[in-house]
């Protein structure tokens, strides 16, 4: 079965529509969400609506910071995202804030993969993987959780990054080229970060998410063409930082 | 670990012999059990050595190999066919290529002469050029992972060590240590720098040098001190060993051994085309010497390399796009001045956002345009006029620091002609003028440009005739 690994929406519904459909033309079956569906984007009540559809026909969903500060915002906004989660906070219903708030922190997918918005090493603290040795902590954070687990899936960090234990566990960066399947075979351990889907940060407006192949064990990356100008409108035509609208059509 | 016994049945394969027992794995030629499945060629099976006390690296690279054979593709790799379960059942079954390894040139009691010599280094460069094309480096070519079909192109074997940029590498983390076979590793691999094209052709330079003198330049060295050497070294001129080799070949082998990736061959065509062109190969005090660099040459490299910095190799593709071979077609019949004057101005465009490219100046007679009986018009006076006509229409072009030649080619098919000469010399852009027959006829007949276009196996760009009026008022 492939499964579609979406991470950091952030509100972002062009983009989850895009990925969605491109996902389902590549014969995704099963969708899983790493968190952080609101925050920055324009559209929270919708991507919420949508992801709660999603969790109706199965769909696993973790919570992200983002989703925590949407369902809980600081009472005090003096950075962008703290304005920006109280702004969130008053779009959602009461029935989706309580959809946000009891989401897992970790979720697992079969018996060998475990999915995280951050890292499985404390989840709850949001540490960023930005390097090989946060990627080993959270990595044998989730061996001790259970042995058995061979793939790490989350978000957070908003590229896509594929680390690997080799035989004499060392722990190595891949940087995937979009499209390519890439063997990801069990008997190693992986942590995939599959970008994101509504705020991407590399010099590419184009949505980031993955897919994973159970049987043939391999993993692609992909990035999907989006209207992005209609998500920035979405932004402008609310009370957010036109900075949140700026970096979409830029991809920064 | 084991031999299969012939009729053993592995996974709907039926085992016939082994046909190679090596240290790394054993090679079985097999068939599908199944007649109906048999693909039309033969099949060879290879089983990795993983048995109590075989090393750890061998099952590494034998999931390498299982990584990349199959995403690999044409006539220069063997045809991947299936494969088992690493855990389980750990198989790779590929195409049998008929043919003999370098390791046959170089047993025989003779060395080949020159032109054998190019013939095979050719046939070794176009097949790694094809690799690398693919975005993979082989890393460990050798004679014995070299197979020469019988008639006469290469086909690679064994990636194992290999490097493919799609997928992440699961030999990086020996990088502190050399992976590879140690007389033909190049200098950048034995620091731990993987995945550059250049490594490939240092190996096939090694392997150039071996088939020409009978001897390993740095020898086969077993320590890491030995291993370190080429990264200063200079080795021994070829003509030292064999003065009677020509100083084109010699050229060529010491640029493949340059200790430094950015002295070599930039892709592993440039290397082709010197191999097959040998009297356009510009010879310097490289291909004269008859002797190595001193003491004191050598202590100034040395230091050179204690203070070296190897940058992170860059993607295959990126590398022979930085350094395409350039090919521009210059006409000499019905042609006019403006079309000569457009076609320059559209090569020196394309030479000055390409500084690593070459340029191939090719012209193409037709059959008829020679007479046996008048001598002006004779072949080798043909010849000579238009590749002096050529020179000079190259000459204005700012050429510095780019290698380039002349061909005439006689064919009576002008367009199959640039095709062909296109794809044999593995051109990455050609350039043409667009118009033969005048602009209005070229809706209602296959025009020489038009053909070109559509057959050529790289970018054309058609040049359109610009009259440079306001240096013409001047």
């Amino acid at each position: 079965m492939k499964i579609a690994l979406l991470s950091d929406i952030h509100a972002n519904r062009q983009a989850l529509d895009a990925c969605l459909a491109h996902a389902r033309a590549q014969g995704a079956r099963q969708f899983a969400l790493l968190g952080d569906l609101v925050g920055y984007g324009g559209e929270p009540a919708a991507v919420v609506d949508q992801a709660m559809a999603l969790a109706q026909e199965g769909a696993l969903i973790v919570q992200g910071n983002h989703d925590a500060a949407a369902v809980t915002p600081p009472a005090q906004a003096e950075q962008l995202g703290e304005q920006s989660a109280q702004w969130t906070h008053a779009q959602l219903s009461a029935a989706q804030r309580e959809f946000l708030a009891s989401r897992p922190l970790t979720a697992r997918l079969g018996p060998y993969a475990l999915l995280v918005h951050a890292s499985a090493d404390q989840p709850g603290r949001w540490h960023y993987i930005s390097d090989g040795s946060a990627a080993e902590r959270s990595m044998s954070a989730a061996s001790l959780l259970d042995p058995s687990i061979r793939y790490v899936f989350s978000g957070h960090v908003h590229e896509q990054a594929l680390y690997f234990l080799t035989p004499t566990a060392k722990l190595m960066r891949f940087t995937p080229q979009p499209g390519v399947p890439v063997p990801v075979p069990m008997h190693r351990q992986w942590l995939a970060i599959v970008g994101s889907v509504g705020q991407p940060r590399d010099h590419d407006a184009r949505a980031m998410y993955a897919l994973f192949d159970e049987q043939a064990c391999s993993l692609t990356f992909h990035r999907v063409p989006y209207d992005h100008a209609a998500a920035a409108a979405a932004i402008r035509a609310a009370p957010l930082p036109a900075f949140f609208a700026d970096r979409l059509e830029a991809g920064r | 670990m084991k031999l299969l016994d012939p009729g053993t049945e592995v996974d709907g394969f039926v085992v016939r012999e082994c046909i190679h027992a090596g240290g790394m794995a054993h090679i079985y030629a097999v068939a599908y059990a199944q007649q109906a499945r048999d693909p039309g060629f033969s099949l060879a099976m290879k089983i990795p050595r993983m048995t109590a006390g075989d090393g750890a690296e061998n099952i590494v690279s034998f999931e390498v190999e299982l990584q990349i054979l199959p995403v690999l593709s044409g006539p220069h790799v063997p045809r991947f066919v299936a494969a088992g379960d690493l855990l389980r059942l750990p198989y790779l079954v590929m195409e049998y290529v008929p043919g003999q390894t370098l390791q046959h040139w170089l047993d025989q009691p003779e060395r080949p002469d020159a032109a054998t010599v190019a013939q095979l280094g050719g046939a070794m460069a176009l097949a790694a050029h094809s690799l690398h094309q693919q975005n993979c480096c082989h890393l460990d070519l050798k004679p014995g992972n070299v197979l020469i079909r019988p008639d006469g192109s290469a086909v690679l074997l064994d990636f194992g060590l290999s490097c493919h940029a799609h997928y992440p590498d699961l030999l990086a983390e020996e990088m502190r240590k050399a992976v590879g076979s140690p007389a033909w590793i190049a200098p950048e691999q034995v620091v731990g720098v993987r995945g550059d094209l250049r490594s490939d052709i240092f190996a096939i330079g090694v392997m150039l040098y071996e088939l020409a003198t009978g001897e390993l330049p740095f020898g086969a060295p077993t320590t890491q001190g030995g291993l370190r050497q080429r990264l200063w070294m200079t080795p021994a001129p070829p003509r030292e060993h064999r003065p009677d080799l020509p100083e084109w070949l010699q050229e060529i082998i010491l640029r493949c051994l340059e200790p430094e990736a950015a002295q070599r061959y930039p892709s592993a065509a440039h290397l082709a085309f010197d191999l097959a062109n040998p009297g356009q190969v510009h010879i310097t005090e490289r291909g004269r010497r008859m002797h190595g660099p001193g003491v004191r040459a050598h202590l100034k490299r040395w230091i050179k390399a204690a203070g070296m910095h190897y940058q992170p190799s860059p993607l295959p593709t990126s590398q022979i796009e930085e350094a395409p071979i350039l090919m521009v077609a210059v006409p000499h019949q019905d042609v006019q001045d403006a079309t000569l004057y457009s076609l320059r101005e559209a090569v020196a465009r394309s030479l000055g956002i390409r500084p690593g490219a070459r340029l191939a100046c090719v012209t193409v007679l037709s059959p008829s345009a020679s007479s046996a009986s008048d001598a002006e018009r004779s072949e080798t006076t043909l010849h000579r006029t238009h590749l002096a006509r050529l020179k000079a229409w190259a000459q204005p072009l700012p050429l510095a620091g780019h290698s380039v030649s002349y061909h005439v080619l006689e064919a009576s098919d002008v367009g199959q002609a640039l095709v062909r000469y296109a794809e044999g010399n593995r051109v990455g852009l050609m350039i043409l003028g667009a118009a033969t027959h005048g602009l209005q006829l070229q809706r209602f007949i296959d025009t020489v440009p038009i053909r070109v276009a559509r057959e050529a196996p790289c970018t054309v760009i058609l040049v359109k005739q610009q009259l440079p009026f306001e240096q013409l008022h001047a």
